[in-house]
């Protein structure tokens, strides 16, 4: 008997039909295609993306050069070289990221005092030229200048869970 | 007095008597915290960290100051040991900035561990920090005092091991600072070692300061390069470049201090002089090229000048600080080219006991003996400048109550109590060495001594009558069964006798059959070939006339140089650049007859190679016999070797003394400071100018002039500036047989009579040919 059902189904394309059912359920459905890069999915403020250098308001950019997100990074993707600046303040001379080597782990950001270096919520960059890879000092604190708006939203939204 | 049982966590524990209960524990192996307890200082107590429970005690007590008494338990880890360690951290902290992110301190902070391992995980404070104004305490050490805990452990290493009150305390309480007081920089030449000991972040090294992170330091252990005493010592690296140099304890040299000369020396290597190519001379200037070509070169003018006029027209001069195995390699391919034109002696002047001299110059006693003497007689020894760790120990037998003689040319101020001495100028001085038992105080001393120490420093040795000074001090030694310590210049004299580069012996003090020419003959008899081997004509030698006159006049001069220096790239025709002592694999003997190994710990700097793979290579290319060395090791090894059948087996003989020739014949064949001369110099080599990386050290020649005040000058006497109608601060012309030079006059009282401080190794005073000889001084 459990054959020949069988034999009836797969005859009335039973199968197919069922799985017709769940296409038309979404051919009448809205549509949820993103037109990237016009439209873009919204992101956590947790979302761990290009990083950034940041400043104070004042426009005095924060690291200190105490190294820690050099020390805590699994992948070793940070180079940093310090003196003391003119005025006697510990300043890095030297501040890369190797992007190539980058986990996006998001611990020098955990590691950082002063939330000098930041993981933004902003993931599509691209490279042109061999070498570009590595992101000096400059590089991130533009960025981080660019992107001041967007980087301190996302603290204010997590500190209450920092 | 018999040992005595304690327990300490419930061992048991074997103990002297006099011992306290830190001291006790940390031979066990058992830790207890602590800040202001350090084992080479006095007992303070202050910091309260250390705080353990006693059976039977009331209240905690502080181990470091808890004598230990028969059947004591001590508990480091109860209940009650913890609370008390944990409530004096909280205490400590109230005042302690939270900066660590910014402090050079952190990461090798022990207040950082001791915090994470001993502290509360929470503060419950909230009131105002206090803040302390930061004092400026010289080039040397930067000062971040509002981190300071007090524990006073800098000011006890001023005023007990330096024997220097620099720092101190003023205010009580929370208002407690350490400071100067005056503000003025720290003039101690062991000052570097308070940052070692500062348990915070409060006095950090200058030099270094932000530049790295104790966390990413690579550590490789060497040996300090600038005293014969050879200091043990950690070289610091990051990314191939020496970053630091930290003490590395051994009790039988340096304990764990280090003189600041060794501690910052090392800016000296990354200097911009740094030599990174090989260069020849072409017509049209230098020319920097790779190293076959220069080998090439170098080889081919050596050739030719072998071939036209033999081997005794070479000559080879090798800076004190060279490796054992450089010096070696040089004198054995000097001596396979038919040559014993070899030396190291650059500064001295007199070598005419050479050949009774023992197989190496040193100290004749075991370095940490020094402190156990009770009569030391420093003869023409700035001591505390020239050798600081020896100094230290000189200074500890006098606080032991030794008695010391001084008779020197200058009267230094020194950080430890002389109960008699002599000052005398450069000509008078072999009579007031010779006469000085005639002195019936000093002879009672002297022959009552249990064990007596003659020093004899670089200006004994470099004196014009040297051999007489030290047949006088034998005499002078001889009289109580004492030693005879001779302190060389450089970190490797002692080597430089052992590998035979020295014109009279070969290696392990084999007599030579045609002695060869010594280091002031092989400049002012020139010859037509040089091998220079890091040196500076113009600074290193005594003679340095004679020596751009010589380096002029000949055909081939092949520097083998780390540095670039003027009259090298003048008068030179190839120079090959070599690895300083961090870069290359070597060993030092110190003055003790200590071998000590070290490796290189970082890579040479561009093309740079180790000089002994240079001088190897070169014997290639002359197609000399027995240089198939492979290692530096292989080198040690053959030296070691003739050195043990050189002195019949034993590990490390004591300089055999013999009779120097007597000073009735030396004074025969004498010098012009005799007779008629009314003003002789006092050629002292100033604290940070003895050698190439020194004089390229930034903040060691900021400190100089703190310490030593401007030495680009003559200081007098005010009584012998007026026979020679000087007034001070104006210009006076210094005549020396047919040189002159123009110099500022200063007056200073600690000069003897007839005598004129004119330094040497620095180049406003290159223009002269002695540096203790006659000198004429005219108003200008």
């Amino acid at each position: 008997m459990q054959r020949l059902i069988e034999i009836l189904k797969s005859f009335a394309l039973w199968d197919l039909l069922q799985g017709l059912q769940l296409t038309g359920r979404y051919l009448f459905r809205g549509k949820t295609t993103i037109q990237y890069p016009e439209e873009k999915t919204p992101t956590s403020p947790r979302f761990r993306g290009l990083h950034a250098l940041r400043r104070y308001p004042n426009g005095e950019e924060r690291c200190i050069a105490c190294k820690l997100c050099e020390a805590v990074c699994p992948a070793l993707a940070i180079t940093i070289e310090s003196e003391p600046r003119l005025d006697g303040s510990r300043r890095t001379t030297l501040y890369e990221i190797d992007m190539f080597k980058c986990v996006y782990c998001g611990f020098c950001e955990e590691a950082c005092p002063v939330d000098s270096i930041v993981l933004t919520s902003f993931a599509d960059y691209h490279i042109e030229n061999r070498g570009e890879n590595i992101f000096p000092k400059e590089k991130l604190l533009a960025i981080g200048d660019q992107y001041e708006p967007l980087i301190a939203k996302d603290r204010k939204e997590e500190a209450p869970y920092r | 007095m018999a040992d005595i049982e304690i327990e300490i966590d419930g061992k048991k524990l074997q103990a002297n008597p006099d011992a306290m209960v830190m001291q006790v524990a940390d031979a066990a192996g058992i830790y207890i915290p602590r800040f202001c307890y350090h084992k080479h200082l006095s007992i303070a107590a202050n910091c309260r960290m250390c705080l353990v429970e006693v059976e039977k005690a009331p209240k905690p007590m502080p181990a470091c100051a808890t004598p230990v008494m028969p059947g004591m338990k001590v508990f480091t880890r109860s209940a009650k040991a913890l609370a008390a360690q944990k409530a004096v951290m909280e205490f400590l902290l109230i005042n302690h900035p939270l900066d660590c992110p910014i402090c050079d301190q952190g990461g090798e902070c022990e207040l950082q561990d001791l915090a994470m391992g001993y502290g509360p995980d929470k503060s419950f404070y909230h009131e105002g920090k206090r803040s302390v104004k930061d004092k400026d305490i010289g080039p040397l050490i930067s000062t971040e005092m509002t981190r300071c805990i007090q524990c006073t452990r800098c000011v006890r290493f001023g005023a007990e091991t330096a024997g220097f009150r620099e720092l101190g305390a003023t205010g009580r309480g929370e208002r407690m600072e350490i400071g100067t007081y005056i503000q003025h920089a720290m003039e101690s030449e062991v000052s570097g070692n308070i940052i070692d000991l500062c348990p915070v972040g409060a006095l950090t090294s200058k030099p270094f300061r932000f530049t790295a992170r104790a966390w990413e330091l690579e550590q490789y252990p060497s040996i300090a390069a600038h005293d014969c005493l050879g200091s043990n010592i950690y070289v610091h690296t990051l990314r191939g470049k020496v970053m630091r140099v930290v003490p590395h304890e051994n009790d039988e040299i340096n304990q764990t201090w280090i003189s600041d000369r060794d501690r910052y020396s090392y800016e000296g290597l990354n200097h911009e002089d740094r030599l990174e190519k090989p260069r020849i001379r072409k017509q049209d200037g230098w020319q920097e090229t790779d190293w076959q070509t220069a080998l090439e070169f170098a080889t081919q003018g050596l050739q030719r000048v072998l071939n036209a006029e033999g081997g005794n027209e070479l000559a080879a001069l090798a800076s004190p600080n060279s490796t054992l195995e450089e010096f070696y390699l040089l004198q054995k391919l000097l001596r396979s080219l038919g040559s014993s034109n070899i030396d190291h002696r650059l500064r001295q002047s007199d070598f005419s006991d050479q050949e009774t001299s023992p197989i190496f110059p040193g100290l004749d006693m075991p370095i940490a003996d020094l402190e156990n003497r009770d009569v030391i007689v420093l003869l023409g020894c700035n001591l505390q400048k020239e050798e600081p760790i020896a100094s230290l120990k000189v200074r500890k037998a006098a606080l032991k109550g030794a008695k010391i003689i001084v008779v020197n040319m200058m009267d230094y101020d020194f950080h430890f109590n002389v109960s008699h001495k002599k000052i005398i100028a450069p000509h008078q001085f072999v009579d007031a060495v010779k006469e000085l038992t005639n002195d019936p105080a000093i002879a009672e001393i002297v022959r009552n001594a249990k064990s007596l120490a003659v020093l004899l420093g670089a200006q004994s040795l470099n004196h014009l009558e040297s051999s007489s000074i030290r047949f006088y001090a034998e005499k002078i030694a001889s009289l109580a069964n004492g030693t005879v310590g001779l302190l060389t210049e450089g970190c490797n004299a002692a080597g430089a006798w052992i590998a035979g580069a020295i014109p009279h012996r070969t290696a392990a003090g084999k007599p030579v059959s045609k002695i060869g020419l010594n280091a002031e003959t092989i400049l002012t008899d020139a010859r037509k070939a040089y091998i220079l081997l890091n040196v500076e004509p113009d600074l290193d030698c005594a003679n340095s006339i004679a020596a751009i006159n010589a380096l002029d006049q000949a055909e081939c001069v092949i520097a083998l140089s780390t540095f670039k220096n003027p009259v090298l790239e003048q008068f030179a025709d190839v120079i090959l650049p070599v690895a300083p002592f961090t870069e290359t694999s070597g060993t030092f003997v110190n003055a003790e007859g200590k071998w000590q190994k070290f490796k290189g710990v970082v890579t040479p700097l561009g093309e740079t190679r180790p000089a002994w793979k240079v001088l190897r290579v070169m014997a290639n290319f002359l197609k000399c016999e027995g240089f198939e060395f492979e290692s530096s090791e292989k080198v040690r090894e053959e030296v070691h070797e003739l050195f043990l059948q050189g002195t019949a087996g034993a590990s490390s003989p004591r300089p055999s003394r013999k009779e120097h020739p007597s000073p009735a014949a030396l004074r025969a064949s004498t010098s012009p400071t005799r007779g008629e001369v009314r003003i002789s110099r006092v050629g002292e080599i100033p604290i940070y100018s003895g050698d190439n990386i020194q004089r390229r050290a930034k903040a060691l020649q900021a400190t100089q002039p703190i310490i030593e005040g401007n030495v680009a000058v003559v200081k007098i006497h005010p009584l012998t500036a007026e026979k020679l109608h000087l007034k001070e601060m104006e210009p006076a012309i210094i005549k020396q047989f047919e040189n002159r030079i123009r110099l500022t006059v200063i007056f200073d009282t600690r000069v003897p009579e007839n005598a004129a401080y004119i330094a040497g190794g620095i180049t406003a005073t290159s223009g002269l040919s002695q540096l203790f000889g006659p000198v004429e001084i005219h108003k200008a």
